[in-house]
């Protein structure tokens, strides 16, 4: 088992799409909101995925290809 | 009783040891280093300040290590310029330059924070570190563990221009170029970090690292007779420097080293990578993720650590954001090295070109004693200049040749 933190943005049309519940269905992941703000136009959540290192990858994957943008819990680490 | 209590969330306030963390497990919020200043109070006066090493180790005592300086002892401590060319130019009575142009030993102010994560991280037993960086970090971490005798891995983006992977690899660390976009790259170097028992100066030592950058707040008010500007513009990638600079000041005046602070304290960005500018425009507090397209690539970070906190300390400073396009920076560069003799960066025409621009808009008015933060060296970006400083003129070596050109 493996564990990664990850800051999810989510672009104004998918805000409504219950994208962090469909991951959890899809892959063999257990998915933990630790923080977030979605409003109208716009929103973040801060979120721990548990499991097998592959289904973690196949959620993020799945995630991006949603047009989600997955960034580490650390945002931009290259300076 | 010491210096550090530990470590301490910046959301929710949870405590931490002073280990090698940096996210709270609980709400993933940024962990901070929690000072015991009431000690610090103790032990701390202008006298054993002035009378310390002429290098940011003068202010060890507000710094996040638990005993000696061993790595980096020269770093800091750069000049502060009272810059009149400069200052007469833009209509600025008392400007000046903080020049981290000829910081040592890499020449940016990375190498405040690289010596104090390295001290720091020698102190916690690493062997190996490591930074993700396109630049300025890289050259510093390199050279610094070069230094320590500390292996050194360097994580860049697959796609970087050749020149500026040679400033770090003179000094013989592992470089690996990563394949894959931007984002990609972030993700992974965030992996690696938490797999491996490593230093990484901008991941999981990222709270002492950070601190740093207090040192350029506390010379500046030390160089300026212990007091503090009215005003300062800083250049901002994370917003982290931004943050510390503010953090710097207000800690100077809470262990009463300067009376007050009625600093107003300005970001600049270039408009290709301004995610921190756009959300203080909009006044909104969502710093939302950009892609970067500007010549300043050591400041083009598109989603800022520290920029929420960033936009927080100008609000309650009173300052504004502003930004200036890839050609303005050029122009910033020129004005610095003209008026005031100083081949700055990218990055430090970002800085200058805001300056002007606040200074314009009557945000930063002539009496205002002022402060402009130049944090690196012309010499490593030349290429943003390259086509823009026109060519020699070329003569016969003939003295009639050369009287030709002094009448044109
Ligand atoms: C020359 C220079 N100036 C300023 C910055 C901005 O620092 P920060 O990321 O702390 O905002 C950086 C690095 O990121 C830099 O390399
Ligand atoms: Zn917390």
């Amino acid at each position: 088992m493996a564990s990664v933190k990850v800051r999810l943005t989510f672009p104004e049309d998918k805000i409504k799409e219950p994208i962090i519940y469909n991951v959890g269905h899809e892959f063999k992941v257990i998915t933990n909101i630790r923080k977030a703000d979605v409003r109208e136009k716009k929103g973040w959540v801060d979120l721990e995925i548990t499991g097998e290192p592959t289904e973690i990858e196949k959620a993020v994957d799945s995630m991006k290809k949603k047009g989600v943008k997955v960034d580490p819990i650390e945002k931009n680490v290259i300076e | 009783m010491s210096k550090i209590k530990g470590l301490k969330c910046r959301e929710c306030g949870k405590e931490y040891p002073a280990e090698p963390l940096h996210v709270c497990e609980f709400c993933f919020g940024p962990l901070e280093v929690n000072y015991n200043y009431d000690w610090i109070k103790g032990q701390i006066s202008r006298e054993k300040i002035e009378k310390g090493p002429k290098s940011l180790w003068r202010y060890i005592d507000l710094l996040p290590v638990a005993g000696e300086a061993t790595v980096g002892l020269y770093a800091g401590f750069t000049p502060l310029i009272r810059a009149h060319n400069l200052g007469e130019e833009l209509g600025l009575d008392e400007l000046y330059i903080k020049n981290d142009t000829v910081n040592h030993p890499t020449l940016s102010f990375k190498d405040r924070v690289v010596s104090i994560a390295l001290t720091r991280a020698k102190e916690l037993g690493f062997d190996t570190v490591a930074c993700a960086s396109t630049g300025n970090l890289a050259n510093s971490v390199a050279a610094h563990a070069a230094e320590a005798r500390l292996k050194c891995f360097v994580f860049i983006p697959g796609d970087l221009e050749a020149g500026k992977i040679l400033g770090s690899l003179i000094y013989q660390p592992t470089v690996v170029a990563v394949n894959g976009n931007y984002d990609d790259v972030n993700r992974l170097c965030s992996e690696i970090a938490a797999e491996y028992k490593w230093a990484f100066v901008n991941i999981n030592i990222r709270p002492y690292y950070a601190e740093g950058s207090k040192t350029l707040a506390y010379e500046t008010a030390e160089q300026l007779g212990w007091t503090t500007p009215d005003q300062v513009v800083v250049p901002a990638a994370s917003g982290s420097l931004l943050t510390k600079i503010w953090k710097g000041f207000n800690e100077m005046h809470k262990i009463g080293l300067i009376d007050k602070v009625n600093t107003k304290v300005n970001g600049a960005q270039a408009e290709g990578c301004s995610p921190i500018a756009t959300a203080y425009k909009n006044k909104t507090d969502y710093v939302k993720p950009v892609k970067p397209n500007t010549i300043a690539k050591s400041i083009a970070i598109g989603n800022p650590a520290d920029g929420y906190y960033a936009l927080k300390v100008v609000l309650e400073s009173g300052g504004a954001f502003d930004t200036v396009t890839d050609p303005e920076v050029v122009d910033g560069m020129k004005l610095l090295a003209r008026t005031e003799g100083i081949f700055a960066e990218t990055a430090g025409g970002v800085t200058v070109g805001v300056l002007k621009k606040l200074v314009e808009s009557g945000k930063i008015k002539k009496k205002d004693r002022t402060v402009a933060y130049i944090t690196g060296n012309g010499l490593k970006t030349q290429e943003a200049v390259i086509n823009a400083v026109g060519s020699p003129v070329f003569i016969d070596p003939k003295l009639s040749a050369f009287e030709k050109i002094l009448k044109k």
